[in-house]
């Protein structure tokens, strides 16, 4: 153990401004902010890309994915885009985006294209599973799940980051990792006003910077941190990566930004608080869908279909029920109960103990068809983030062999962890900011993609809305003159950012995040009510005032990790007042007021909006189709798209 | 603002999320580019193996052992709270990864 205080390895540079002027700003580098800045590249000289880590490998799947979904125009897809977003809209109940998902399913693929000319791996080259029956043998696609109707896509996902971040040099975008964007600047400081740029401080030298631009687009992550932290281990908190907590929801939210589905969170399931990864147990779904499950004596668990009946052949896992037109996903879609979509799975774990079967269970590859074997021990978890390295290389290192072994599962059935009602986290398309069809916010100049937006999901639809917003963010700059930006928000935003580093002694920013956690598992758990929110709010601005004023970095490492839980005691403010205006429980949205307890009563079927404006929090409601006809819309807003190039 | 210093205390847990074998690493500093939360820092002598400053910060993805060019320099370590349960099939011997 060396516990010695040593001096900072980098140039300390607290004191010293930068000023960087662009045409477009991208905030965030993972899959949405590069596509966004290449597309943006192609309209606009001066394109800038800021990242809080590394764009080689940043954002939720820097470090890769194992399948692409929604991909409806690949060559062997028999869904239309129209067919399968409103498939997804459906399979939440109306809660989700229509156009941001309408948006990947109609330009996802040609964003796999774009990455496989960048030099990644989309197809079997090396005709490694020649004659699999998920392998499309002209094309040498491989797929996922839904063998028949082909739209989910087994990709090489390891290799994506490196060439989009590569691609971005090319195109000329300036990129500027490892400085974390900490607010937003608008037209005269005017809340909800125009987007002129952005302040960021240099995470390892501390020095402020200010971006300068004609319009700015938000690729940041969704929040996470808020109900899941351990101080011991806190990089393994939540499913997806450590620094990906929420920054850009914090800053939105101060601008003045619009959101809705805030009041939506899952009981957890992914974090590695319980379990690490996620993937390293053994499971069915996902990575490993359509792995086979075995109890502690061996007994095969029964797979069934949506109306129970018991698959007798391993092939019918891969194929839509009868009289089903799709499914969405392997094992069932987990926050839906919509029939029309739901896949193949177990049976549930409680159905399973009473039928006698005996925990714990354990994911059995050994009995696989060679192929499955292969494509889930390999090609999935080699290419899935968090599990290329952890999981394929250090269990094969440790003498596991898939041909001959078996892995436990810990959770409930195939779950890798089983977690408290109260422990939650924002996944399965949870809220965010609010889009129009140029995938611009409330604020003009302000574009947002990916994780940012409100339901999203996967590495498809962050790319896929990356360069949408790119190409319609370039636009907006084009025909944009540059505003000034208000140096007293500046000066304000300078002294709130180095308050921690100013302190030689205070609060760790690990105290502070489990602090916010305990808030809001006590009073913004499982069960909600006016007065439980209504005292959270309190306790969470009670912290802000004793703990939060006397939080401490000394270095500026420490200092982003300060802002990033300011940031997220912003967040949590976001979730609750949220919770509060949204007078209704909701089973879509897996909401529970105790003081209305009616589940979904027609009139609260609509998109609650929220935003901060100069008085306090103001809430507004949208339809649930508030984004109209989808093909029609989008022929409207991209008549000179051009397709995949 | 303050003066232009900082310091740091290096991470004092006793189990390090990464192995590196100073006599294979020449300090390439690879590792400290690709990790995104940052858990290295250059070692201030050059082409010695980096400092950990942040082990607890490790989201544990491996990208440093991917990025590595020379085998063996840097190795992964699961925590012991996150060790697995197999099975061998066939005899129904345990082992834990």
């Amino acid at each position: 153990m060396n516990t010695a205080k040593m001096k900072w390895p980098y140039p300390i540079e607290w004191n010293k401004t930068e000023t960087v002027e662009a045409d477009v700003l991208v905030l965030g580098g993972g899959a949405a902010g590069c596509f966004a800045a290449i597309a943006a590249a192609e309209k606009s000289t001066r394109v800038v890309l800021v990242e809080k880590s590394a764009t080689v490998a940043s954002g939720a799947a820097g470090s890769g994915c194992d399948h692409w979904e929604s991909a409806a125009t690949n060559p062997c897809s028999k869904v239309t885009p129209e067919e399968l977003t409103e498939a997804m809209i459906r399979a939440f109940g109306g809660y989700n985006n229509g156009i941001s998902h309408y948006i990947e399913c109609r330009e996802g693929y040609d964003r796999l294209l774009d990455i496989e000319k960048m030099g990644a791996k989309i197809r079997d080259t090396q005709d490694q599973f020649k004659g699999a029956d998920f392998r499309d043998e002209q094309t040498k696609l491989l797929f996922a799940y839904d063998y028949f109707n082909r739209f989910t896509l087994r990709v090489w996902g390891s290799t994506f980051k490196p060439a989009m971040a590569r691609k971005c040099r090319r195109c000329g975008v300036r990129i500027f990792d490892r400085v974390m964007a900490t607010g937003l600047l608008t037209e005269n400081s005017k809340r909800s006003g125009r987007v002129v740029g952005a302040t960021a401080v240099h995470t390892r030298t501390g020095k402020f910077i200010i971006f300068k631009a004609k319009a700015v687009i938000l690729c940041t992550s969704r929040p996470s941190r808020l109900w899941l932290f351990s101080a011991e281990v806190p990089g393994i908190s939540e499913f997806r990566p450590f620094q990906c907590c929420g920054d850009g929801h914090a800053m939105a939210w101060r601008a003045g930004v619009e959101f809705t589905m805030m009041e939506k969170s899952v009981k957890a399931e992914w974090s590695g608080l319980k379990s690490f990864p996620p993937y390293s147990t053994g499971n069915n779904h996902n990575t490993w869908y359509a792995a086979n499950m075995v109890d502690a004596q061996g007994r095969e668990l029964p797979w069934v279909e949506r109306d129970g009946r018991i698959l007798e052949n391993f092939a019918e896992r891969f194929r839509p029920s009868p009289g089903q037109k799709l499914y969405l996903k392997g094992g069932g879609e987990p926050n839906s109960t919509v029939y029309d979509v739901q896949g193949p799975d177990t049976l549930p774990a409680d159905e399973l103990l009473k039928q006698g079967y005996k925990l714990p269970f354990f994911a059995d590859l050994t009995s696989l068809p060679e192929m499955e074997r292969k494509v889930i021990w390999g090609l999935m978890v080699g290419e899935e983030g968090k599990t290329k390295i952890p999981v394929l290389r250090a269990y094969t290192e440790a003498g596991f062999e898939p041909s001959k072994d078996l892995i436990q599962s810990y959770g409930d059935g195939w779950k890798s962890g089983t977690f408290l009602p109260k422990e939650r986290q924002l996944f399965g398309l949870p809220g965010g900011v609010v889009n129009d069809w140029e995938l611009m916010t409330n604020i003009e100049g302000l574009f947002a993609a990916g994780d940012v937006l409100f339901a999203s999901n996967c590495f498809g639809h962050a790319a896929a809305t990356g360069h949408y917003a790119g190409r319609h963010a370039a636009a907006f700059a084009a025909k944009t003159e540059s505003a000034e930006v208000d140096e007293k928000q500046i000066a304000e935003e300078k002294r709130r950012i180095y308050a921690p580093a100013e302190r030689d002694s205070g609060v760790d920013w690990r105290e502070l995040n489990t602090a916010v956690t305990r808030i809001m598992q006590n009073f913004c758990g499982a069960f909600k009510s006016e007065e439980l929110l209504g005292t959270g709010l309190k306790m969470l601005a009670d912290l802000r005032q004793r703990e939060g004023a006397k939080l401490s970095a000394r270095n500026p490492h420490e200092l982003m990790r300060a802002l990033e839980v300011i940031n997220i005691m912003t967040n949590a403010e976001l979730v609750i007042e949220s919770c509060r205006s949204r007078k209704a429980s909701s089973r879509e949205l897996e909401f529970v007021r105790l003081d209305y307890p009616q589940d979904d009563p027609q009139e609260w079927k609509k998109f609650v909006t929220i935003k901060l404006a100069k008085d306090g929090v103001e809430t507004d409601s949208l339809s649930l189709d508030y984004y109209g006809e989808l093909a029609e819309n989008y022929q409207k807003h991209n008549e000179d798209y051009e397709g995949g190039k | 603002m303050k003066e232009d210093t900082a310091f740091v205390v290096p991470g004092d847990r006793t189990f390090f999320p990464v192995e590196i074998n100073p006599d294979i690493c020449n300090g390439c500093n690879k590792c400290v580019e690709v990790c995104q939360v940052d858990v290295f820092a250059p070692n201030p002598e050059a082409g010695k193996p980096p400092l950990i400053l942040f082990p607890q910060e490790c989201w544990q993805e491996g990208s440093c052992v991917e990025v590595c060019p020379r085998k063996g320099a840097i190795r992964w370590k699961r925590l012991p709270s996150s060790r697995v349960r197999c099975r061998r099939k066939e005899t129904g011997e345990d082992f834990f990864i």
